[in-house]
């Protein structure tokens, strides 16, 4: 078993990786390949042209913004979870990246892959949901940014043209005394998610005065509960507004497959959902 | 035509040339280029683990990697393990005391695996070998010797070192 032929190139520039994929009509990126290469394997995709982008510089590596963290699309997932910008700011990232497929796979595995990859059940997707990160694409008339909102258009399918190419991601970070938890279920550690969820809380004064709950793995790409968290701010902390937070994920639009059913995922999500907060407000208090 | 490579790398603390079409996988030039059947494909598509070899000390499919992309880079696959004089490493050693093998096709990868994960983690628990090795299929052992193998490895390389 091996891949179809190809044309393989190895731009050291972005700009060079963005000319070739403007030039090429069948080009498919590879970045750590954790993904496109079992595709390649399988030939469930044929490409004529692969782009690979191990070689280009200046886009890997994690950077402290002050209040973002910047971090370049090629920086591989152990290096995320080495990071001491991301165990400081953001530890929810490093943490979340266990559940991520096996060490040997994150040595290779990058953010920018799993971004543009978009498998619902991928935890990078669902944290960049969390934070409403900002994704930097390089095009042929330049460099534009697209919030993590507007990314997911369709099931696996990013917004980003068949020209561009995803250099960089801005997640801001969250100042105040802020607690973190992400859980996840799955069938083995280190399968895709069933239903993973990341839950942020800044609590101030007994008070939460902010809050944001992503659901990965229910519907076909990460799903924010806006409403949860508008309800949990100025609330306290407590069981009962957690309880609150996980009937309104009891609602969500999920989805069904051969192994689960939609109803499973839903209360799944609920009970995730108020897991994710408990762990994120104890976290927060144990901060006061 | 074949769309090929010259590539220049170093496996096993020597320095290796070849021509490689650019599709090929790291472990398919591995077998099939030089000879070192050692690394073993099993699913080709990351899963079972039993591909896995060590580019630049980190453990790594070879089967999700090209050829082509360990140009200038340093393998290390299960033929390199052990001391130039066939010595084993106090892993394959603790593999052979403890019976972490039976049929013998997950070795490879378990052995690259947990070399690189011991190095990094020189004392671990018994749950963490477990998640270390959740990336490598076995389907004789029941995992319960491999564990065991890798426990006493890392015992013995700490009084070593």
């Amino acid at each position: 078993m091996k891949p179809a032929p190809f044309t393989y190139h190895d731009p050291i520039t972005a700009g060079e990786a963005v000319s070739l994929l403007t030039k090429f009509e069948d080009a498919k990126v590879l970045a750590g390949g954790q993904s496109l290469m079992p595709m390649l394997n399988m030939r469930f995709v044929v490409p004529d042209h692969v782009i690979d982008l191990n070689r280009i510089d200046g886009i890997a590596g994690i950077r402290d913004g002050g209040d973002t963290i910047e971090i370049g699309a090629m920086t591989r997932q152990r290096d995320l979870m080495r990071n001491q910008v991301i165990a400081t700011k953001a530890p929810i990232i490093g943490e979340a990246l266990n559940w991520v497929g096996h060490f040997q796979t994150r040595n290779r595995g990058t953010i920018g892959g799993s971004l543009c990859h978009l498998d619902p059940a991928a935890e990078l997707p669902c944290l960049m949901a969390l934070y409403d990160a900002m994704l930097t694409l390089h095009g042929p008339s330049g460099p534009r940014q697209v919030p993590f909102a507007e990314w997911p258009l369709a099931y696996m399918l990013p917004s980003i043209g068949p020209d561009e190419l995803l250099t960089g991601v801005s997640v801001p970070y969250w100042e105040g005394n802020t607690g973190h938890g992400f859980v996840e279920f799955a069938r083995r550690h280190g399968d895709f998610a069933i239903v993973a969820v990341a839950a942020l809380l800044t609590v101030d004064g007994g008070k939460i005065t902010r809050a944001a709950i992503s659901i990965g793995g229910a519907d076909v790409h990460p799903i924010r509960l806006t409403e949860a968290e508008a309800a949990l701010v100025g609330a306290a902390p407590n069981a009962a507004a957690f309880k609150a937070a996980a009937e309104n994920a009891r609602g969500i639009e999920t989805m069904s497959d051969a192994y689960v059913t939609s109803a499973y995922r839903q209360r799944l999500a609920a009970t995730l959902v108020e897991r994710a907060l408990s762990a994120a407000a104890s976290i927060a208090n144990e901060n006061v | 035509m074949a769309d090929t490579r010259d590539i220049e790398l170093t496996v096993n603390g020597e320095s290796r040339t070849g021509t490689v079409e650019t599709r090929t996988s790291l472990g398919d030039f591995l077998r099939h280029g030089l000879d070192l059947t050692g690394t073993h494909m099993g699913c080709e598509h990351g899963v079972c683990g039993a591909c896995t070899v060590l580019v630049d000390g980190e453990a790594v499919r070879s089967c999700l990697m090209l050829a082509v992309q360990s140009n200038g880079h340093e393998i290390t696959t299960v033929e390199g393990l052990a001391e130039d004089d066939g010595t084993l490493s106090a892993l394959q050693e603790a593999f052979w005391k403890h019976h972490g093998l039976q049929c013998g096709f997950c070795t490879p990868g378990m052995l690259t695996s947990l070399s690189a994960f011991l190095r990094e983690n020189p004392d671990p628990s018994e749950r963490d070998v477990r998640e270390a090795i959740s990336g490598n299929i076995c389907r004789c052992t029941g995992y319960q010797g491999i564990v065991d193998a890798a426990l006493d490895a890392a015992k013995t390389m700490r009084k070593g070192s």
